[in-house]
């Protein structure tokens, strides 16, 4: 395989879990619910995933262990938030610090004696990639073959999360709840049970990007292997502005400054690699900057504008 | 019938103190029933935290060790919120503070005497943190560009530059390949008073103690605490609400920049990994808890450091996961949000009458 | 139960046997009341299909409060309602919906970020999981066309004018097979050509033999477009009439009419130089459009000069200008002859210039903090309330306990938050503030809006010993007694201009009426 097809294989992996939970996470935001959780959410969707396919030795059954832990930790944020109007970037954060000492705590828990309460090294069953023989030498389309069944899982997620968006119904009103509540709850749309469905539906996709780490990328169980993950998911959802279209990008863009810089680390030195890792979040600055700007002269993109404030119907 | 949440007609005194009792009584349930389940003697592990937090002169001073860096940044976040002005980069601005400093001691050792280089490491930092603090206030007043997702994002910079700058240029050529910068001169090290635990103990009491001043006796506070409450009611009294914004967030990246600034002279002693552990996050938690009153910081940054030291005690002790003591921050928070509700709402059952609705 | 109905009941049975085809809608003895206030009392309406009716009246005469109700917002205390000679009860919009009913608010629901097709269908149940846009499209396009509203389906709505936008809302309801339209003050965003339009489109929907119900302010609109009118006052129903048989005068008479209350006791009227001077004053609302079109008058101290008109005839832009919270693009102003167009709050605050703001609860007063920090919001910055940098909180607890006292504030304390208040509190809290820092000129933004008969009385009172003790006062009022018991001059403001100043002492109230709703001579 040639360099460029080899670079894009690991970009592509690398931007699996990434995309799938900032696909989650703009589902959320749609609504207007700012969920700072999702690195809590990771690990804890990582942890599940893991700790459940070891025991089981059953992968289905490992992802939707994941995917209910995501829904319940969404569920709980939007509880907080939506029914108790506590304030989100609190919520948010507090998911974050509790879901990554919980992780953190089973996985020391759930380890056998021997291996000193830690869950690393231990080998479970996990995803491999399956690609057909006669692609491996085709270049660049080997590297979107070469993948695991969560990668293609994404090459169908992408387009469908689109669609469902931005033309079907339910997409139609979800938009319109994270706009404009206001006007979505005259048009007889039920804000409050859109907020809390699109965000425990968004809790376990970002649980799903999570357990992509453990089960197929790293594979395996560390503290901390998500490496900050969470808040990268965060800044790629401003980066797509909110449309999962265009959240391949940076993922790839994110995912893969990852791959490359593995190779710049391997030949001694890191110096630029830390200048290209702030590209990324740099760009996501300006990115907000310009759609507030663009927003005030045009309101053409831009967060919905209901993002992060509660809502409450007066009783008349 | 229904349950309706309706608004309270006074303040409730006793929700006030009820419910921060009830949330922190629900969540010592929680963690025990936690506990329990994972086969550990929940009274034998608090008694274990609180000993390996306070017990001890070695611990005590872990505890401030861990408090001081909260105290800062809650104390500075504290500001910005006061003004509904989500600063989320207080780990950035920390971070920024702590390479100021760095940089102040690096290259001005050999031209300052001891004291006078800590003072300029301080004053690195305080300025580092207000200029990046500044940034996204700027943009904020100036573009009306939302200040949540921009501080965070100027975090990982932070982060990410001072990681190339120990990596990189600044990294000590004597260093065995281990990543930070050189050591610096013992001159230049903030002093300690117990333990590890340094003089920016008292700075930082005294920081708290000026803060509760200047916003509940000056009128400068007392401008901020109006644009808090009501940016227009500011406006409508002739209060220049732009200016005042950006100057008391510049004070919170500051006061954030400041408590880098500790880490680096006075645990450290050299730019390294280790800088950024997530005190500029734990801060907000620190300052909401306070309810934003600078004169309860210090007591919960203590709470809260006692929380994690006693964790990391409970490892060695009773041989649970240190992440102990992080489960239980966060398992302390979600009965204090869920009940924060119930300071400005009661729960009433509504029978719908035939025909009219109430009021 | 009313007084009057043994009487209504009487009269109608009568009437109804001599009718002979069902109104489509009927409202009957309609009472709602809010706290303090009876906003309907004992209502009757109909209307018949293909028939447009105005609803007529100044603020606070009922008359959004019962058509609140016919669509579905609000419910009624007593009454019943009608429906192709059924009883029904319509408990939301969505009933009022299945009934055939729909309104177009004053403040449209539309999302501004999405396009007409997506505001359409927003909300519609039985649109498909995946709508075929493409029906929708057809659909909407031959509604347009039928009912002269174009639109272009594919822009988004806040590319749209007003005008553009009230189409859109009129073509959802259209959409939703809507038999009767409510419109609020339809006119009140649009320019004179678009209202000319909604005229013709009005008229298509009555030949397809669709109702209209419109509320409305405006002479003009209901001689234009309405073939009955039932005029309100305050929740009542004071007359009733097909449009060809009166006249603009004579509903002028019966939206205002009342007994002529005696001014309050006060000074002998003897002003003295000016203090505000405004002179072709020019300025934009917030949608860029004039909202202040050539304002000139010249208030002096010792007087009380009101301004009269239904809100949003550039009442708050006026006043935010004279405070110098808005700018004006033409024009000057000065106060006590000295240069102050343009300037900054601030230094209009420091010419000794008070304000009560329209807007009491986010503006006026500051609900999360203290009463004593409201009190203390103007005088702060010096003595007696601070020593240069620093608060002296004793002193601020002192000033609030006077002011209190004087204005008869109900607080448990002056710690207490003022957002704990009643209404009528928190407004004297703010008159409190603003009358004791005043030193030249007041503007008092609807100052007595909402509150209960004491606390109006008191408002009124200290306006008129403000008066008394040599300040002017610039009183914007909907409520025309309170113009007439309290101001020495009276200006009526519509569209962003003064129509006429006239004085209290000779006021004829049809000419106000008249003014008011924008007539500017006697129309016979």
């Amino acid at each position: 395989m040639d360099f460029v097809t080899s670079i894009l294989t690991i970009t592509i992996r690398a931007g699996t879990s990434l995309t799938i939970a900032t696909i989650g996470e703009i589902l959320t935001e749609r609504t207007g619910i700012l969920n700072l959780g999702v690195e809590g959410i990771m690990l804890m969707g990582a942890l599940t995933a893991f700790a459940t396919v070891f025991y089981s030795h059953s992968i289905m059954l490992g992802i939707l262990a994941a995917m209910a832990i995501g829904g319940i930790l969404a569920l709980l944020h939007a509880f907080l938030t939506t029914t108790m109007r506590a304030n989100q970037v609190v919520s948010g954060l507090s998911i974050t610090l509790f879901g990554t000492g919980f992780s953190s705590f089973l996985g020391q828990r759930l380890g056998p004696e021997s291996n000193n309460f830690r869950l690393v090294g231990l080998r479970a069953e996990r995803i491999l990639p399956f690609a057909p023989k006669w692609a491996n030498d085709i270049p660049i389309l080997s590297a979107f073959l070469n993948q695991d069944m969560m990668t293609y899982l994404v090459y169908l997620l992408i387009p469908l999360a689109w669609f469902f968006l931005y033309k079907t119904r339910p997409g139609l009103w979800l938009r319109s709840v994270g706009e404009d509540p206001y006007t979505a709850d005259a048009m007889g749309i039920d804000v409050t049970k859109t907020r809390y469905l699109y965000t425990i539906i968004g809790g376990m996709l970002i649980a799903l990007g999570g357990a992509h780490l453990s089960l197929s990328y790293t594979p395996g169980w560390s503290e901390n292997i998500t490496g900050g993950r969470g808040w990268i998911v965060i800044a790629l959802v401003i980066f797509s502005m909110w449309n999962p279209a265009r959240a391949v990008w940076g993922s790839l863009l994110f995912g893969g400054i990852n791959a490359v810089q593995f190779r710049l680390q391997a030949s001694g030195t890191s110096i630029p690699a830390n200048f290209l890792n702030m590209l990324p979040y740099i760009g996501t600055i300006l990115v907000l900057v310009a759609i507030t700007w663009w927003e005030a002269l045009s309101k053409k993109v831009g967060a919905p504008a209901a993002l992060g404030s509660s809502y409450m119907r007066e009783e008349k | 019938m229904r349950l309706v949440f309706e608004k309270r007609k006074a303040t409730s005194i006793s929700a006030l103190i009820l419910v921060p009792l009830i949330s922190f009584a629900v969540s010592l349930c929680l963690t025990a029933l936690l506990l329990t389940i994972f086969g550990a003697d929940p009274i034998k592990t608090y008694s274990a935290m609180a000993i390996g937090a306070f017990g001890s002169l070695h611990g005590f001073a872990e505890t401030l060790v861990k408090a001081i860096p909260l105290m800062m940044t809650g104390l500075g976040v504290a500001i910005a919120f006061q003004l509904k002005f989500w600063n989320i980069g207080a780990e950035g601005q920390l971070t920024l503070g702590g390479v100021a400093a760095a940089g102040v001691t690096l290259f001005l050792e050999q031209y300052l005497p001891g004291p006078l280089l800590l003072v300029g490491a301080l004053l690195g930092g305080l300025l580092a943190g207000a200029l990046w603090a500044g940034i996204p206030a700027l943009l904020k007043t100036s573009l009306n560009v939302d200040e949540t997702l921009v501080t965070l994002m100027m975090n990982y910079i932070a982060i990410l530059f001072s990681e190339y700058l120990y990596y990189g240029p600044w990294r000590d050529p004597k260093g065995y390949g281990f990543p930070g910068s050189r050591m610096f001169a013992s001159n230049a090290w903030l002093p300690r008073i117990v333990g590890r635990a340094h003089i920016g103990i008292l700075i930082a009491l005294f920081v708290a103690l000026i803060l509760w001043f200047i916003l509940k006796r000056t009128r400068w506070g007392f401008e901020l605490q109006i644009i808090g409450a009501s940016q227009h009611a500011a406006r409508y009294q002739g209060i220049a609400v732009e200016r005042n914004i950006v100057l008391a967030i510049a004070l919170s990246g500051a006061l954030c920049g400041l408590a880098g600034a500790f880490e680096v002279t006075g645990i450290s002693h050299r730019l390294q990994q280790g800088l950024s552990i997530g005190y500029g996050y734990t801060a907000i938690i620190v300052a909401w808890m306070s309810q934003l009153n600078p004169l309860a910081i210090p007591f919960v940054a203590l709470a809260l450091a006692a929380l994690s030291v006693g964790g990391d005690q409970v490892q060695m002790v009773m041989g649970l996961p240190a992440a102990m003591g992080t489960v239980m921050q966060g398992l302390i928070l979600f009965p204090m949000l869920a009940g924060s509700l119930f300071t400005e709402y009661r729960l009433l059952a509504v029978i719908d009458k035939k025909g009219s609705l109430p009021g | 139960m009313c007084a009057q109905c043994n009487t209504c009941r009487l009269f109608l049975s009568i009437r109804s046997m001599n009718e002979s085809n069902i109104p489509k809608v009927e409202m009957r003895r309609i009472s709602k009341s809010f706290p303090g206030v009876i906003a309907n009392d004992c209502i009757d309406l109909r209307l018949h299909k293909g028939e447009v009716l105005a609803l007529l009246g100044e603020n606070g005469a009922g008359k959004s409060t019962l058509m609140n109700i016919l669509c579905g917002l609000y419910r009624p205390d007593q009454g019943e309602i009608y429906i192709d000679g059924q009883q029904v009860e319509i408990h939301s919009p969505r009933d009022a919906q299945k009934y055939g009913i729909g309104m177009v608010h004053q403040s449209f629901k539309l999302v501004d970020s999405m396009n007409v097709l997506e505001n359409i269908i927003l909300g519609l149940r039985n649109e498909p999981f995946v709508p075929d846009m493409k029906r929708v499209r057809k659909q909407l396009m031959e509604l347009a066309s039928q009912y002269h509203l174009g639109v272009d389906p594919d822009a988004c709505i806040w590319q749209l004018s007003v005008g553009e936008q009230q189409r859109v809302e009129i073509l959802k309801l259209l959409y939703r097979n809507a038999e009767v339209l409510i419109l609020d003050e339809p006119t009140a965003v649009l320019t004179p050509q678009e209202a000319h339009e909604l005229n013709r489109v009005i008229n298509t929907m009555k030949q397809e033999g669709k109702s209209a119900v419109f509320i409305t302010h405006k002479m003009e609109e209901v001689i234009e477009f309405s073939d009955r009118v039932m005029v309100l006052q305050k929740g009542r129903v004071v007359a009733e009439t097909s449009t060809s048989e009166t006249s603009p005068k004579e509903l002028a008479r019966m939206m205002v009419g009342r007994e002529i209350l005696f001014q309050i006791e006060r000074k002998p009227y003897s002003p003295g130089k000016a203090i505000l001077e405004l002179s072709h004053i020019e300025a934009l609302g917030d949608r860029g459009l004039p909202a202040l079109k050539d304002i000139s008058f010249s208030l002096k101290a010792g007087e009380i000069f009101g301004i009269a008109g239904v809100d949003g005839n550039g009442q708050r832009e006026l006043a935010e200008v004279v405070t110098g919270l808005r700018k004006s693009i033409k024009g000057t102003l000065k106060i006590a002859d000295k240069d102050m167009t343009n300037k900054s709050p601030l230094e209009i605050i420091r010419e000794g210039v008070a304000h009560i703001p329209q807007d009491r609860a986010s503006v006026g007063a500051v609900g999360d903090l203290s009463v004593a920090s409201n009190l203390a919001m103007k005088q702060y910055r010096s003595r007696p309330l601070a020593q240069g940098i620093i608060l002296l909180p004793k002193r601020i607890v002192e000033f609030a306990r006077r002011l209190i006292d004087k204005f008869r504030i109900a607080t448990p304390s002056p710690n207490t938050q003022v957002k704990f208040l009643s209404g009528g509190n928190v407004q004297k809290t703010i008159l409190a503030r603003e009358i004791g820092a005043a030193r030249s000129l007041i503007v008092a933004v609807y100052p007595s809006r909402g509150l209960d008969v004491g606390a109006t009385e008191s408002v009124r009172r200290q306006l008129i010993n403000m008066r008394d003790d040599g300040l002017g006062i610039l009183l914007f009022s909907e409520d025309l007694d309170e113009l007439m018991q309290v101001s020495d001059r009276i200006a009526v403001i519509f569209e962003g201009r003064i129509m006429d100043i006239l004085d209290a002492g000779k006021i004829d109230i049809e000419h106000i009426g008249m003014l008011m709703a924008g007539m500017k001579t006697e129309v016979d």
